[in-house]
């Protein structure tokens, strides 16, 4: 009989969760009764929405517990690990019956996140069981050429996962073509999309897929040297990868002579990002690397000819190497009976905002939006409707609810107007006000635009001036067209994708949403009733039970009425600052 | 470009000085390496908890790197401060899906609790407000970061009673 198994999440958002309690409280259970079970930590599985989780695999089968705190680590532990009963209520899914939530499994295929919640990514040999660096051993063993890897990988369809949707083997045959004596290949790590953290829970998961992902890389296009260039807000992330490089190293998988073939050398290190959006872009990143400034530079030359330190570079995303040793060991069809005509395989998304079921999810090319939200997702949160979903990020914009059967591939999704992006999912409902939206991204990327041309540098920030003019009741006629004028100017005129994409959320809400921006403009309304300065603050008779909270905070005291006495507010005092609607405790203060 | 971090004349005259001696082998190990620039003022905040001026100084002596250069990257990336932080640093995440999520109300919160805006520091020293961009935690939205302890689907009086909290331990 084998042991049992116990596996706790400590990805980063389990560990925000308070998983690290739970997993002390589990092992401190387990020395005090000496009880012969596995305790192991494992990445993130996906369902962050029921995090802590905890996995008990035992001879029957597997039990995956949900929302666990130390009090509920207690009954698992008595019950199931003692008794082996497993505590049904809170077992939130199994391979033996139906629960509630497997509406959330339905449709995934994991192929990125294989290993993701399964092994515990400190450890190389568990990555080893899953299969892990066969594929690298099967091309080093089998001799398989340098352009038959390459070949593969454009059989497979494989377009970049970090948005830009280009052929990852078009990109490497470019670097295999231009010969050099030193090459690099590198891992883009940088995920600044705000909304997004696909890129974190693989790292987080399963550091050694992308390693392998990145050696088979090196192999193809010849590169000697690699960087993976990771958010420095991502410590776990960083530090996980650092353990799995050092176990690779020490097992032969990096260094020199790889798997005895000589003169094979491929070495590896993690350069950390100092924060900036920007570095996200190719050549901005390989500045980086080279200690400047994040500026992107004029293409061509390209980093194919000429990249880091003037030499030919290749750059991936996580997501795509995570998916590249599946490709190799499996087999170019293994990818494409997965998507659609032009976009193959899986795509991972952060699947996050209004929504019931937030979490990472990998669903086949060609699903919709409306599936993934709905089933997957379990719906929107608190029973609202269902208004659009952002993708993209910064660069991308928002599909609104009657474009919902859009399907998820890069040529329908960029139809719309959004961009795949990295695979930032944010649901929003009716209460998300899209011009703030629109505003919130475009703060963003006058923030983060680097400065270096000037449409993207001065014309995010007229545009942001405007919207926030817009959004505080200011706007006048005409500023739709200002902002659209504004926005291909910027589009057109600028180097990198960050300013060519950054108008893209406004674009997009003018298209879907123009009448939330004539409500703002011309009624002077917040239909989604966000934005403070366009509310009327008013007090309900029936609840205000007269406890003067609201008149003591109200900075204009603009509040009558005195103790046990309904209050009122006087609108011409009344300034919008929502301090007595955030400090009421009866919600008796109301907004239209 | 965050124009907002760069350095104040003011407060810089009154930064109380620093033991330079801290970074020496910092500098021996990065000095002869290409691309160094961003490790070793990395390095350096891991210190001091910021990149105080004389640090700037004492680099250049010894790399060569030039100031201008230096005061370039470290005024180009979100990551370096150039003035002292609190000991707690209150992160408050303001990434998008916090953003829907009322992450707004978390942070002006925390602001009217403490008595201080975003970036400042608390008279005491004990903490620094800082909105960031994303913690990767967004299912689990709004989120905070004190330290390494994130904190989870917060509204702004459970913010402001961890906040407290702290405060309390720190026994003020």
């Amino acid at each position: 009989m084998e042991r049992t198994k116990v596996l706790v999440g400590l990805a980063s958002c389990g560990i925000a969760a308070g998983a690290n309690k739970v997993y002390n409280k589990l092992k401190a259970l387990q020395e005090a009764d000496k009880l012969d079970i596995e305790i192991k930590k494992t990445g993130c599985i996906g369902m962050c929405y029921r995090e802590p989780l905890v996995e008990v695999i035992d001879e029957t089968g597997s039990y995956l517990y949900g929302e666990i705190d130390e009090e509920t680590a207690v009954q698992i532990f008595d019950k199931h690990l003692k008794q082996g009963e497993p505590v049904k209520d809170i077992i939130v899914k199994s391979d033996l019956f139906e629960c509630g939530d497997d509406s959330f499994w339905d449709g995934q295929v994991k192929i990125a996140l294989r290993n993701c919640g399964i092994i515990d990514p400190e450890n190389i040999d568990e990555y080893e069981e899953q299969g892990g660096y066969k594929a690298l051993g099967k091309i080093l063993q089998e001799k398989i050429s340098q352009e038959d890897v390459i070949q593969t990988v454009l059989d497979s369809g494989m377009r970049g996962r970090g948005g830009g949707g280009f052929p990852t083997g078009m990109k490497w045959r470019f670097a295999f073509n231009n010969k050099a004596d030193q090459k690099y290949i590198i891992c883009n790590a940088d995920e600044g999309d705000p909304g997004a953290f696909m890129d974190r829970s693989l790292l987080e998961g399963d550091p050694h897929v992308v390693i392998e992902g990145l050696a088979i890389g090196a192999y193809a296009i010849g590169a000697n040297e690699g960087v993976i260039y990771c958010r420095a807000e991502y410590p776990l992330a960083i530090k996980r990868l650092n353990i799995a490089i050092s176990q690779a190293r020490e097992k032969g998988y990096l260094g020199n002579d790889i798997m005895g073939n000589k003169g094979f050398n491929f070495n590896l290190f993690v350069k950390e990002g100092a924060g900036a959006f920007v570095c996200g872009e190719e050549t901005a990143l390989m500045a980086s690397i080279e200690g400047e400034r994040g500026m992107p530079r004029k293409r061509p030359p390209f980093p194919a000819e000429a990249g880091l330190w003037g030499k030919p570079s290749n750059i991936n995303n996580v997501e795509t190497f995570a998916n590249i040793p599946y490709i190799l060991l499996n087999g170019a069809d293994s990818f494409t009976k997965y998507g659609t005509e032009k976009s193959k395989g899986t795509k991972v998304f952060a699947l996050t905002g209004k929504i019931n079921h937030g979490g990472s999810v990998e669903v086949p090319m060609g699903i919709s939006i409306k599936d993934i939200v709905f089933k997957l997702g379990g719906g929107i949160a608190d029973r609202k409707k269902f208004k659009a979903v952002q993708l993209g990020g910064p660069s991308g914009g928002c599909i609104p609810e009657y474009l919902s059967d859009t399907i998820v591939d890069y040529d329908s999704v960029n139809a719309t107007g959004a961009i795949m992006g990295s695979g930032g999912m944010v649901v929003m409902d009716e209460t998300t006000c899209m011009v703030d939206i629109a505003r919130f991204f475009l703060d963003f990327t006058c923030k983060e635009s680097c400065g270096k041309c000037t449409f993207c540098r001065i014309g995010t920030k007229r545009m942001l001036e405007i919207l926030t003019r817009i959004t505080e009741g200011e706007g006048k006629e005409g500023d739709i067209e200002k902002l659209e004028e504004l926005a291909y100017q910027i589009k057109d005129n600028t180097l990198c994708g960050l300013g060519q994409t950054a108008p893209n959320p406004v674009l997009t809400t003018i298209k879907y949403f123009r009448d939330e921006y004539e409500a703002h403009i011309i009624d002077k309304k917040c239909p989604a009733k966000n934005c403070k300065k366009l509310l009327t603050y008013i007090v309900d008779p029936e609840k205000c039970i007269g406890c003067m909270i609201c008149a003591k905070n109200c900075p204009t005291n603009a509040i009558d009425g005195g103790r046990k006495e309904a209050h009122n507010i006087r609108q011409d005092a009344c300034i919008q600052c929502g301090m007595c609607f955030s400090k009421c405790k009866f919600d008796a203060i109301l907004l239209s | 470009m965050r124009v907002n971090r760069i350095l104040q004349e003011k407060e810089s005259a009154t930064q109380t000085s620093v033991d330079l001696s801290l970074i020496d082998p910092l500098i021996k190990k990065y000095k002869s390496k290409k691309g160094n620039m961003i490790p070793i003022l990395q390095g350096t905040q891991n210190f001091y908890g910021y990149l105080p001026a004389e640090a700037f100084i004492k680099i250049s002596e010894l790399t060569g790197l030039k100031l201008s250069e230096m005061y370039g990257v470290a005024t180009f990336y979100t990551q370096f401060r150039l003035n002292p932080v609190g000991k707690h640093i209150v992160k408050v995440c303001h990434g998008t899906a916090c953003h829907v999520q009322n992450a707004t109300t978390i942070s002006e919160a925390i602001e009217d609790a403490l008595g201080i805006k975003d970036g400042e520091t608390t008279e005491n020293g004990l903490f620094t407000l800082e909105s960031v961009a994303c913690l990767g935690c967004c299912s689990l939205a709004p989120v905070m970061m004190i330290g390494d302890e994130t904190y989870a689907k917060l509204t702004g009086n459970q913010a402001v009673k961890i906040v407290k909290e702290i405060k309390i331990k720190e026994g003020n």
